[in-house]
Order: C-alpha cells, then structure tokens, then sequence
C-alpha cells in the first residue's frame, strides 16, 4: 500500500476567526504536530467552494481539511451551518470521482483549541499515510492555469 | 394651612392631620403605643390623650383621632393629662404585670405599682407573654393593611383577647411575622397562630448570612442607588394589600405597579464585564460546607471580615465565640482535575489577607494548607514574607478533609484538617475553631448565552475570549466590543481596573473616530455574470444583499457586508466575488502550497 517514505501532503483551509487562529494558538504553545498541512486562511468555512477542495486534489494534495468554527459559535453567525451542508454533497461528489470520503475532514475547532488543532492534524496525516497517495492529478491531467 | 397652639407653641399644620401628627412634625413628642402611620387611628391605648381648649370649653381627647382646626390650643404635658397617663399606666400594669415594655412606660410617667389586680382568668391566645394590651395593631394591620385576616378579636370586654378562628392554627396566615414585628409590647406568640416561625430571607449579598425584608438596598454601593422590591417575598405582590413601604416614603417614590420593561439603547460599542462566579463549595464534600456551621467559603469570611457585614467585622464563630484557630485550605476547587484545572490566581493573596486579618483582629493560630505560594505582583511577596514575621503557620500540602471526628482529647469539640505535610513527609491533624475555603474562580454560569449574543469567542470552559493574548488584549472577534475583567479570565483587582481602563479607552478611540473601518474583503457581484437565481441573498447571513427587480441582479451593500464569502462559495454562475479572496487569489495558494 503506502510507500515507506510516503508523505501525505494535506491543504487545510481554516476559517479566519476560529481554527486560523486555534492554530495559530498551537504553535505558539509550542504543540508539535506533523509539518505536513498547508493551511490557507479563508474569512469563514462558508466561503469554502466545493472546486478548492478539487483543485487542490488536482493539484497534488493527498487529503484537505475543512475547519471552521463550532457550531452557534460562527463569526458570521451561520457560515459554518453551510458548510456544514455542503459538506455531504462534496463527499458524494468526490466519490464519483474515485477518491476516498476519508480524504476530506470537516472539524470544528476553536480559537481556545490549539491542541484540538494539533491533534487533528495529525491524526488526518496517519489517516491519509495509510490510505496513500491520491494521485488524482497525474490520474486526470492538471491544466496549468488556475480554473474550475 | 392651620395654625394651633401646642405647648404655647404655634404650629402649623395641614388640613386633615390629627393633632398627634402635628405635633410630631413639630418636634413635640407625645407618648402612644398603637399609632402607626399604615393603621388608621383607633384610640385604643389612650395613652396619646391631651388637653384641647377649642372655642372656650376644655376636653380630653387621644390627640391620634383628633383631627387639627383653626385656633385650637394643646396641652400634652398638663396635670390632667399626666394624671390620665398615670391612671392608664396603672391598668396595664394590672393588666400585663410583667412586660417590660409597660414597666418602662409607667415608670416614665410615675408609676411603680398598680392599685388595681388582674382578674384570675386566662389572658390571650396568641399573645401568651403576658403582654397585650388589646391595641388591635396585629389584627388591624393583618386584616386592613396585608388583607390576610388570619387573626381577630375574641370575646368582649375583660373577655376580650386576640386570637387565630377557633383558636386553631389557621390555614390563612402566611407567616409573614408583621404581626409580632408591629407589637408594641412584643407580646405576640407566633407560632401560635401558626406552628411556622416566620423564614428569614436570606441577604445575597451578606451570602445569606443575614436576612433582608422584601424592599432592600441590594448592596451598598448599587448604582443606581435606589431600594429594590422583591415580588417573591412583597406581601403586596402575595396578598394585594400592605404598601407599608408606600406609606412611609414621604418622597412618593414607591410604586407597585412598575413592571419590568426591556429598553433598547442604542449604543456604538459594548464592553462586557460581567465578572465570576465562585466555584460551588458543596461539590467538594469532604471539606464540610453546609455540614459544619463554622466552615466558611472565601466570600462568605470576606463579609465577616468587612465592617458592615453581618458581624460588624468581628471574627466570630457561628456560636459568637472567638476563635482560637483557624485554618485557610487554598486552592478549593482550583488546580484540580477534578474540578478546575487552572490557578484562580488570586486566591493566594486574598488567604493570606485573610490570614492577616484574623492574626489582627483576635490573635488566633491561622495555619495556611497550600500547594504552592503564588505571589508574583507589586509587594506581593513582601506581604507574604511580612505574614511569615507575623507568626501565621504555612503547612505545605493541599488540605484533604475537615472532620469533626477527634482522636486525641486536643481535637475535642474542634474541627480537625487532615494535611500531608509536603516538607516533612508527615501526615498531620490540625484542629481549629474556624475553616476557610478559597474557592477558585470559574465563569458565570450563563457565559455561554453572553458569548452568542455579542459574538464573542468562549475559551477555558467559559471565560471570554481575547482577539489576541498580546496584541489585542481587550477586543473580541467582534468589532466594537470589548472584555474587560474576571470574565476574560481570574484576575485580581488592580489587574481588572487595568483591563476596565483599557477596554473604556478602547470603545472611546474607535468612537471618537466617528467612522468605521470596514475590512476590505466585502463581497461584490459582477452584474454581467449574474443570473438572478437569488441563492447568495439566501446564503447571506446579514441580508445585505438585495435582489435589483429592475436588472434581475443581486446587488450587495457594501456597509453591511461583513465579508464572510459564503455567497461567493455558493454562486453557480461565479458571479460574485469575495475581495482580496478571490476564487483565483485561493487557486493560486493552493498551487503556491502544493509546489513540488
């Protein structure tokens, strides 16, 4: 299955409010966690078009996280219920493409849950370490301009 | 206005008051027993009799019945007058031998002994001690004035008592304790009208140490400074009658019929401050809160100690004694898996405020049980070092237990504190007369509910949530509102003005600016690509985007969109757009992130 020296490679997008800055919380507690998450900073997780977590997939990543905040606790009040929804509608998506549902994590995570934070992160690295690497991008061909 | 003579002095009065309120507004005392000014006069105890010269003839009235007229002339200290008053104080001293309040009385005016004897027959019911003089004041403040009427008159004549219906404990008093509080001679039983004594409403702010009547003062410094009335407790609010209070208030200012009403204000910032709670001292039962009356949480000794509290200031226990020892268990509830796993951090100071002010005022053994000393502040560990000099014990090692359970005779009738003693290595048994708990601090129960209504992140099991540790120490993630003191997290006075400062030079900077800064993520929506399907003025959680009927477009207002993206992510004809978060400003982070 997975290469010894096999890498997951994961994009996080973290809203800007809550897991941004729970994250932010986790290394500035000095948490260690594994180095393998990008994450990029969006407003809310309600602004987390379904296509970002297919470009990055195209793109080469082996798992993407989606995190936001717990909830009620939204900065924006509902952003996180809409993810919330859309998420189910993403995995039913990402199935037809042939890519494992466990590749997409949702977590709700706080600005107070620095450890919550770290404890996902790696976590979701042995999940996608032991599922392997997607290659979904040398699978379908990557275009080289940004696009749908 | 009418002017009448008392005592060769003129005094002005108003239409319709008796002569016995005249002469009080005056200054000009005249002895009574029964008059209370929620009572209508009755005349019963006659003691308030005067001399009236009133258009040439001489008469003696009870000046509480005698309305005041033009040109009336009053003697209260006249012979007839003081003869009448030795006569009345004769009779009741017949009659009630033994009240003290009437011996007082006759002695006042003259009289030691009574010529007259009691009939041999039982007096009163309710009034057992010996004590009524038949005023009515019980029965007519029971009946008119709290319209309960749980008691009344008996009999008639020398046979006249004050009794409940049949004699029975009656079903009807609501053991309110107006009756014997309003008795002049405190001759009212009341536990014979019915088997209750009446219960003390505790005091909150005292922590329930003493009581407090339905209409109080909620704490000394309440802004705004006005007396407040509990509607659980108000007999007004229980029986539809009373107003006492109404009646006293020579101001006007009591009305019952205030309701509670919600006022929006507008305002342009909020800082929150809405302080702690003390952790419950009855979840950690083996300290014996609530189970040894001499066992005392933080706040509770706080009050005991203050001047005004329910002791005066005296360190006493329960029992009025003062201690010979006591012991302070620090960190009750505070670092400790069990409970609170954080340091309160000002529990450690104010023990050993504590400890300073027993050594000062009785000169007791105070024995400190602590885990650690954490003083770190301005004079902070001098203090601590001055209470070492000062002779107060410290025993390194979290109290376990406060047992009333002796083993040798030393611990007899004492509580006893069961410690290890970290530094010796022993287990140790101290017994006192007195226990403090410092309780750590925790969020207030509705902290929560606080944090959704104003958006603002919850850290800690409850306490708010700072935008940043450093930078940003009183903002929230919300703009526009600020935290400010023990709600943020524990903290110590000096460091909660500190905060309180800074949250109000916060709010003032951002309104004296008189603008605000929107962030420059709004959203927009590209005309040209738009089909009108509406979904983001459903996505969109501040309704800042309207529908143009005339275009068929969504059009988004800029000042009210907060820039959260959530139309963005849900257009399907891509048309609108987050700024500064565009779709291809995102693609390209995520290509950036993934570059080989």
């Amino acid at each position: 299955m997975a290469d010894a020296d096999f890498e997951p490679r994961l994009v996080g997008f973290l809203c800007r409010w809550c897991s941004y800055t729970g994250a932010d919380l986790a290394g500035m507690s000095r948490m260690e966690y594994p180095p393998n998450l990008a994450p990029i900073k969006v407003m809310c997780s309600g602004r987390v078009d379904p296509t970002f977590v297919v470009k990055a997939f195209r793109d080469g990543a082996d798992g993407v996280l989606i995190a936001g905040c717990h909830p009620g606790d939204c900065h924006y009040s509902t952003g996180n219920y809409k993810a919330m929804r859309r998420y189910p509608l993403l995995l039913k998506l990402l199935e037809q493409f042939g890519i494992e549902k466990e590749r997409v994590r949702l977590e709700w995570i706080s600005a107070s849950e620095g450890e919550k934070f770290a404890q996902v992160v790696a976590e979701f690295t042995e999940t996608v370490r032991a599922l392997g690497p997607l290659r979904w991008g040398e699978r379908v061909g990557t275009t080289s301009k940004a696009g749908g | 206005m009418v002017t009448i003579t008392i005592d060769g002095r003129k005094v002005e009065a108003e239409k319709g008051w008796t002569v016995l309120r005249a002469a009080k507004e005056a200054g000009i005392s005249i002895p009574t027993l029964c008059h209370h000014e929620s009572l209508d006069p009755y005349g019963a105890c006659r003691f308030c009799t005067v001399e009236v010269k009133h258009r040439g003839r001489t008469k003696l009235v009870t000046s509480c019945t005698l309305p005041v007229a033009e040109g009336q002339e009053i003697l209260t200290r006249s012979e007839p007058v003081r003869r009448i008053r030795r006569i009345l104080a004769e009779l009741m001293l017949a009659r009630c031998p033994n009240s003290t309040v009437i011996r007082e009385l006759a002695s006042r005016v003259g009289v030691e002994k009574s010529r007259f004897r009691r009939p041999e027959e039982d007096l009163a019911t309710i009034t057992d001690r010996e004590g009524c003089i038949l005023c009515g004041m019980c029965v007519r403040l029971c009946d008119d004035v709290l319209q309960v009427g749980a008691i009344g008159f008996e009999g008639r004549g020398v046979r006249r008592k004050v009794t409940s219906p049949f004699r029975e404990p009656s079903d009807t008093c609501l053991v309110c304790g107006a009756c014997s509080s309003i008795c002049p001679t405190h001759a009212v039983e009341h536990s014979r009208i019915r088997p209750q004594e009446p219960s003390i409403i505790p005091f909150e702010f005292e922590e329930g140490m003493t009581g407090r009547k339905p209409i109080y003062m909620e704490f000394p410094q309440a802004v705004p400074k006005v007396p407040v009335i509990d509607e659980s407790t108000c007999m007004h609010f229980r029986t539809g009658g009373c107003k006492v209070c109404e009646d006293n208030c020579s101001a006007g200012a009591i009305d019952h019929d205030m309701e509670e009403k919600t006022e929006e204000i507008q305002v342009g910032t909020i800082v929150v401050a809405t302080g702690f709670e003390l952790y419950e001292a009855e979840k950690l039962s083996r300290y014996g809160y609530k189970v040894f009356p001499d066992v005392y949480t933080s706040l509770e000794f706080e009050r005991i100690c203050h001047a005004s509290g329910p002791t005066m200031g005296k360190i006493r226990t329960r029992s009025g004694k003062t201690p010979g020892a006591v012991a302070i268990l620090h960190c009750i509830g505070s670092r400790d898996e069990n409970h609170l796993e954080y340091c309160s951090r000002v529990c450690c100071m104010y023990s050993l405020k504590f400890a300073h002010l027993v050594r000062e005022k009785t000169g007791a053994e105070v024995y400190n049980f602590y885990i650690d000393i954490r003083s770190p502040g301005k004079g902070y560990e001098e203090f601590y070092k001055r209470l070492l000099e000062e002779g107060v014990h410290f025993i390194r090692g979290k109290g376990t237990e406060v047992t009333d359970v002796w083993e040798s005779p030393e611990e007899e009738g004492k509580l006893v504190v069961v410690s290890e003693d970290t530094l010796l290595g022993i287990r140790r048994r101290v017994p006192v007369d007195m226990v403090i708990l410092s309780l750590g601090l925790k969020p207030r129960e509705d902290s929560d509910k606080v944090s959704h209504i104003f958006s603002i992140g919850c850290a800690q099991g409850g306490f708010f949530l700072e935008r940043h540790p450093k930078l940003a120490p009183v903002d929230t993630a919300t703009d526009g509102v600020y935290i400010a003191g023990a709600c943020q997290g524990p903290k110590d006075i000096p460091d909660t003005v500190a905060q309180g400062a800074a949250a109000a030079a916060a709010a003032l900077s951002l309104m004296d600016k008189g603008k605000v800064v929107l962030e420059p993520v709004r959203a927009k929506i590209d005309p040209d690509k738009c089909c009108g399907c509406k979904l983001c003025i459903a996505n969109c959680p501040y309704q800042a985007i309207d529908f143009d009927e005339e275009k068929k477009v969504s059009v988004v207002h800029p000042e009210l969109c907060k820039g959260c993206g959530t139309c963005v992510a849900g257009c399907p004809s891509g048309a609108a757009v987050q700024e500064n978060f565009e779709d291809v400003q995102i693609f390209a982070e995520i290509e950036g992130a993934l570059a080989d």
